[in-house]
């Protein structure tokens, strides 16, 4: 696949998410792969790790590319950690990856929004994380291929102080280590 | 005491209106009252008999550089009103014993600190520190302290605590330090790095170097070791940081997650919390290591804890009810018992080194810092921010120190500090913004 149609199916996919308003979409996403605006540019860019035209299979890159953009994590309500049907589908998406690429090792980071004590928001990061890995798991996913790590509260995606940027905050996001 | 508090402000008010001679209510402050007006204290530059040179500095430079530290510690107990040493009349050495009691009577002083700073023929300073009752005409007390004049800030703490605890008779507790995490950067990629400092913010020293996410610091007893959660090699654990080596051990081995670290009074435990499969629990280990006992076994978050002063009990937070709540245990995890029952939910409960009371963050709406009696009654909130949390004691169990939180894409946390009255709130300067303090005991 090369950069340019890398670049459509990840702008795809951003656009399926903002249409689909699932309950929990997240309403900032991730940035699109940098361009130029040529359509030239050979993807040097690229965040995920790719390196130019080739996105290295097993690799973080090939992960997203494969499970969606956005779909690298589920979101949690407040003080949650249940995966629900929606929650479920993107781990399916995620198992069905780790199924085709069973040497590959993820960690499942557990991140919860900024109104919450420190400590506390460690366990209910853990928490959340274990939830994933837990379904995972029951999909077949050797709990020996996934490290569990909570972060609490102190690596936020998005940066407000409001709703809907402490629900985008409130996840377990699944990533192939480098 | 609130009486006896009160009929001395009128006392010293009156006097300082009429002038009026010598009265016989002996000079004390209530660190209790909120209504009293501070009592004024006069704190002029300390002279020196001889001036010499000092690594710290000349003996005259640091008589002024002592009493600055002596009234910055006196104004920050919320309690008095210092005056000096800029501004005041300067006083000659033999008039450190022998005070100007009519001259400082007509400042309206109310209390009078006098003290010198001498080099010793053996390299060390000696400072001298004297408290006088203006009024009375009378010394309540004197002290003097020996040290290397790179210490001579802890001879201007000693100082203060002298004064404050004649004074207030509460315990001292300016004589201590205050280790916290140093906060920089982006909200999402912010630089999170161990320090220590002064009570008072001097002397300020980052430990580690920022590269890992260090959380939760809390000193030994003995001020020797720090133990904290680090992000080191992305596998969150407590270590133990020996503050005089640089060496730092992980406290126990375990794939799973290990944080909320805390030592015991007596330093011969650790008590963390150790998430596993979604469920946190309480374990205690020996400050030397060996097999860890789990000491909570409910389903749900049993997190943090913070040891009764005499080592007996320790007081955690868990969320086994369906909310964060406030619960006491014996050291073993026996006799589990809710103590917080109010609205909202409890969390960081921190034992009093009196003993008398538990502080923590209530989460109603706003984050607050309060108190309650270990027992869950009498509870009181001190603080009124969007998110105050993790309060820390001092040593004398009468002021608080916790972070608060300010909101917003570019918001950011720094270390405040609150007496038990809840009036005297005031940030504490650090060099970057800062969270999680924990205070020390008093310096050995």
């Amino acid at each position: 696949m090369n950069s340019a149609s890398l670049k459509i199916v990840a702008i795809a996919a951003a656009l399926a998410m903002t249409a689909g308003c699932g309950k929990k979409a997240p309403k900032e996403l991730p940035p699109a792969p940098v361009s130029d605006g040529t359509g030239a540019d050979a993807g040097t860019g690229d965040p995920n790790g790719g390196v130019g035209d080739a996105v290295v299979p097993g690799s973080q890159a090939d992960f997203v590319r494969t499970v969606g953009q956005g779909r690298d994590r589920i979101l949690f309500e407040t003080d949650s950690y249940s995966v629900d049907a929606e929650d479920r589908a993107v781990l399916d998406a995620q198992a069905a990856w780790l199924q085709a690429n069973p040497n590959v090792r993820v960690t499942i980071e557990g991140h919860a929004d900024e109104r919450g004590t420190r400590e506390y928001n460690l366990a209910l990061g853990e928490r959340r994380a274990n939830s994933a890995a837990a379904y995972l798991q029951s999909r077949g996913i050797s709990a020996s291929r996934m490290n569990v790590i909570s972060w609490g509260k102190e690596r936020p995606e998005s940066l407000g102080s409001d709703d809907s940027a402490w629900a985008q905050n409130r996840r377990a996001v699944t990533v192939v280590p480098q | 005491m609130k009486t006896a508090r009160s009929l001395l402000a009128g006392l010293t008010a009156a006097l300082v209106a009429t002038g009026a001679a010598a009265q016989d209510t002996p000079l004390s402050v209530d660190v209790t009252d909120t209504s009293a007006e501070d009592m004024t204290i006069a704190v002029p530059v300390m002279p020196t008999p001889a001036v010499a040179n000092t690594v710290a500095g000349t003996t005259e430079a640091l008589g002024r550089q002592v009493a600055e530290v002596v009234a910055g510690d006196l104004s920050r107990s919320g309690l008095f009103r210092p005056v000096g040493p800029n501004g005041v009349r300067a006083v000659s050495f033999p008039e450190v014993t022998a005070p100007a009691y009519d001259a400082w009577t007509a400042s309206g002083a109310a209390a009078l600190v006098q003290g010198f700073v001498r080099a010793n023929a053996d390299g060390q300073l000696t400072v001298g520190c004297y408290l006088y009752d203006v009024a009375l005409k009378s010394e309540l007390t004197r002290q003097g302290y020996v040290v290397a004049p790179r210490d001579w800030r802890r001879a201007a703490h000693k100082c203060a605590d002298a004064i404050y605890a004649r004074l207030s008779g509460e315990s001292p507790f300016f004589d201590s330090r205050i280790a916290y995490i140093a906060e920089s950067g982006p909200k999402n990629r912010r630089i999170k790095r161990l320090a220590i400092m002064d009570s008072d913010g001097a002397n300020h020293r980052f430990l580690t170097n920022g590269q890992s996410t260090v959380l939760t610091p809390r000193f030994s007893p003995d001020y020797k070791q720090i133990v904290y959660l680090s992000y080191i090699e992305n596998r969150p654990r407590i270590y133990v940081y020996d503050i005089g080596t640089g060496r730092q051990r992980v406290v126990t081995e375990s794939a799973n997650q290990t944080f909320a670290p805390r030592f015991s009074p007596d330093g011969r435990w650790i008590l963390y919390s150790m998430a596993v499969g979604g469920n946190t629990d309480i374990y205690r280990i020996s400050a030397n290591g060996g097999q860890p006992q789990r000491l909570t076994n409910t389903p749900g978050i049993d997190v943090g804890g913070s040891y009764s002063p005499d080592g007996s009990k320790i007081v955690f937070e868990s969320d086994r009810s369906g909310k964060q709540q406030l619960y006491v245990m014996d050291s073993d995890g026996s006799n589990q018992r809710r103590i917080s029952f109010g609205g909202g939910s409890y969390a960081t409960p921190e034992w009093s080194p009196r003993g008398d009371l538990v502080a923590f963050t209530k989460i109603a709406g706003n984050f607050r810092v309060g108190v309650m009696t270990p027992d869950g009654g009498g509870e009181r909130l001190l603080t009124n921010s969007w998110q105050d949390e993790a309060p820390t004691w001092s040593p004398n169990g009468r002021v608080i120190q916790f972070f608060r939180t300010s909101q917003g894409r570019s918001g950011g946390s720094s270390v405040w500090q609150v007496d038990l009255t809840g009036v005297n709130e005031r940030r504490i300067p650090t060099p970057l913004e800062g969270s999680d303090p924990t205070w020390g005991p008093l310096l050995p």
